[in-house]
């Protein structure tokens, strides 16, 4: 029997795999043995592939970065031979062709992907409780909602029975399911990691990145993933980096920004006192507080709810029943195809965005939607840019609130969205950004992780990751784990 | 909130009809409201003056990607197919498109 425990780090995993402390396939098993236990409550995964995953395990190369790590995969994210759904009906019976770059960029590190991971269908949702499948349960409270759209992958990593996944933020779907299930999100700058073989939902906003219970965990799957791929063109050419080349420094001398715009009266109060504590604590750690501005923060949701919805209807355009997953057996002729197919495969938040998104790409509404968000999104970017030449990290709660109860907000969208208000504002500019725990809020009686964001400027990983490990070494909060006996 | 009527009303099933998408009168009632209170919101964006400010399309601007124009190996036709909801003879089948 191995000494293996749920909680792991992906370091430690690694150095019991590199001293035959454990075997690949022991680790695999494992982790099989904990998802069986415990995952029946949660609900983060839709399948596995377990006797793949065990050849590939047996096969696996521990010199090698990644070798021998299972990693979780979104159900958005494409794994050859595996079905992907996007956790949508439209879907169903689709196989993945090929491996998504990211994917594949993990594997020649010598990590195997194994799972797929629950999300809201097509990343269009806070809650996970828009999947086609099941929703997936918060770890710290069973009634609760583990944030989404990644909301699989973060329960997941928070319930022990992942080392470490992959999810997608298009307007924080990373970072708010990390802050609400206590665990590690890093949303790579845009252009940092290739999205061939994601699943697209906002083509200008999406981003590939790592849930991790450890922030150097993190910049160990960026260091595999990262870089320029020949099949994305806006992935970017940049010198190689190792992002955990800065971590273990020390903060003196680091500007951290606190944007007032960020610290408003409606947030949750546990949430504003642990991020208050935070703050305290980097600059007990060496960090210097800078008091900034983002003047443009209140128009972030009504900017991300144009663009996003506009780019979706046409990416989603392509589910129409003719090449892949569902067609519907009620078509008489190509248009009821198109529309009956689409009308069963999609779920409501999907169709209320293509709605939306097809209203303000439609004749005489272009300019006055998307034109205009366009613009006020240059105006969001130019804020940053701004607040960059005074700070290294800018500072604030992931979501004003911890998680909230299922069912509790499915009936008033606006309000789902308006919560997303701290973490849209970086896909807008680019700009990358981390979710790591930073405390509890005892809310309705329960004690709910809260999550502190660190936003970096375009290619700042390695600085993020630096702080982001400074705090995490300096507090308590990543040892705790919900009990779920 | 959710019980005011919105300011902004929109024509549902002309949109659906664009977005080819069938709704039933129950959705087009749910939409009309809940789009209308999101359009709403919107609406503060006309606020401000954004004269002479340029459009953002993608936040990291990359101009001119551009690749060798060469064949390179693709998937095989036959991958392709096998996701299809029906196909023959190495084609996508449809129904009757022309009479």
């Amino acid at each position: 029997m191995s000494s293996f425990t749920p909680f792991t780090s992906i370091a430690a995993a690694r150095r019991m795999l590199r001293t035959k402390e454990l075997s690949p396939v022991e680790l695999l098993e494992a982790i099989e043995a904990r998802i069986a236990s415990v995952d029946p409550k949660i609900g983060a995964y839709i399948e596995r592939d377990l006797e793949t995953a065990k050849k590939e395990a047996a096969a696996a190369d521990l010199s090698k970065p990644l070798g021998g790590i299972p990693i979780g995969i979104k159900d958005a994210i494409s794994v050859v031979g595996q079905p992907l759904q996007s956790a949508s009906r439209i879907l169903d019976g689709y196989t993945a062709p090929y491996d998504a770059t990211a994917v594949s960029r993990l594997r020649a590190a010598g990590a195997i992907p194994f799972g797929r991971m629950n999300m809201d269908e097509f990343a269009m949702g806070s809650s996970t409780e828009n999947s086609a499948f099941h929703p997936t349960r918060n770890p710290w409270a069973l009634d609760r909602i583990p944030g989404g759209s990644s909301g699989g992958s973060a329960a997941a990593v928070a319930s022990g029975t992942a080392l470490a996944t992959l999810g997608s933020d298009t307007g924080g779907s990373i970072r708010q399911p990390a802050a609400l299930c206590g665990c590690v999100g890093l949303k790579p700058t845009y252009g940092r990691v290739s999205r061939y073989g994601l699943i697209a939902f906002a083509s200008s906003l999406d981003q590939i990145g790592p849930l991790t219970s450890t922030v150097e965990d993190s910049g160990l799957l960026l260091n595999a993933m990262a870089g320029k791929d020949p099949h994305d063109s806006t992935s970017l050419e940049l010198p190689d980096e190792d992002f955990t080349a800065e971590i273990g420094r020390d903060l003196k001398g680091l500007r951290i920004g606190i944007p007032k715009e960020y610290f408003v009266d409606g947030m949750e109060p546990g949430v504003r006192s642990a991020v208050d504590a935070a703050v305290k604590q980097l600059v007990s750690l060496g960090a210097e507080p800078v008091e900034i501005s983002l003047p443009h923060t209140e128009y972030a949701v009504a900017v991300y709810y144009i663009i996003a919805t506009a780019e979706a209807s046409a990416n989603l355009a392509r589910f129409d029943g003719v090449r892949y997953g569902r067609r519907s057996p009620e078509a008489r002729d190509l248009a009821s195809l198109y529309a009956k197919t689409r009308a069963e495969g999609f779920g409501r938040e999907v169709k209320r965005r293509i709605i939306l998104g097809t209203y303000v790409l439609s004749s005489g509404y272009y300019d006055a939607y998307y034109l205009r968000a366009q613009k006020v999104r240059t105006l969001i970017r130019r804020d940053f840019d701004q607040a960059f030449t005074k700070v290294d990290a800018i500072i604030s709660p992931t979501s004003p609130e911890t998680a909230f109860r299922l069912g509790e907000k499915t009936d008033d969208p606006l309000k789902m969205y308006l919560a997303d208000i701290f973490t849209i504002a970086a896909n807008l500019a680019g700009i990358c950004g981390l979710s790591l725990p930073c405390g509890f809020s005892n809310r309705d009686g329960v004690d709910l992780p809260v999550g502190l964001q660190l936003l970096g400027r375009p290619f700042g990983e390695s600085r993020l990751l630096r702080i982001g490990h400074a705090y995490e070494q300096a507090t308590e909060w990543h040892k705790r784990h919900p009990s779920l006996a | 909130m959710s019980t005011n009527a919105p300011h902004h009303t929109i024509d549902v099933p002309y949109l659906a009809r664009l977005a080819r998408l069938e709704i039933t009168p129950e959705e087009v009632e749910l939409f009309g409201g809940q789009i209308g209170r999101i359009l709403d919101h919107v609406e503060q964006m006309n606020k401000l003056d954004i004269t002479g400010i340029e459009p953002t399309a993608h936040a990291i601007t990359v101009f001119d990607v551009i690749r060798e124009d060469r064949v390179t190996e693709s998937l095989p036709k036959e991958t392709i197919l096998e996701n299809a909801p029906r196909s023959a003879n190495g084609l996508f089948v449809v129904p009757k498109v022309l009479d």
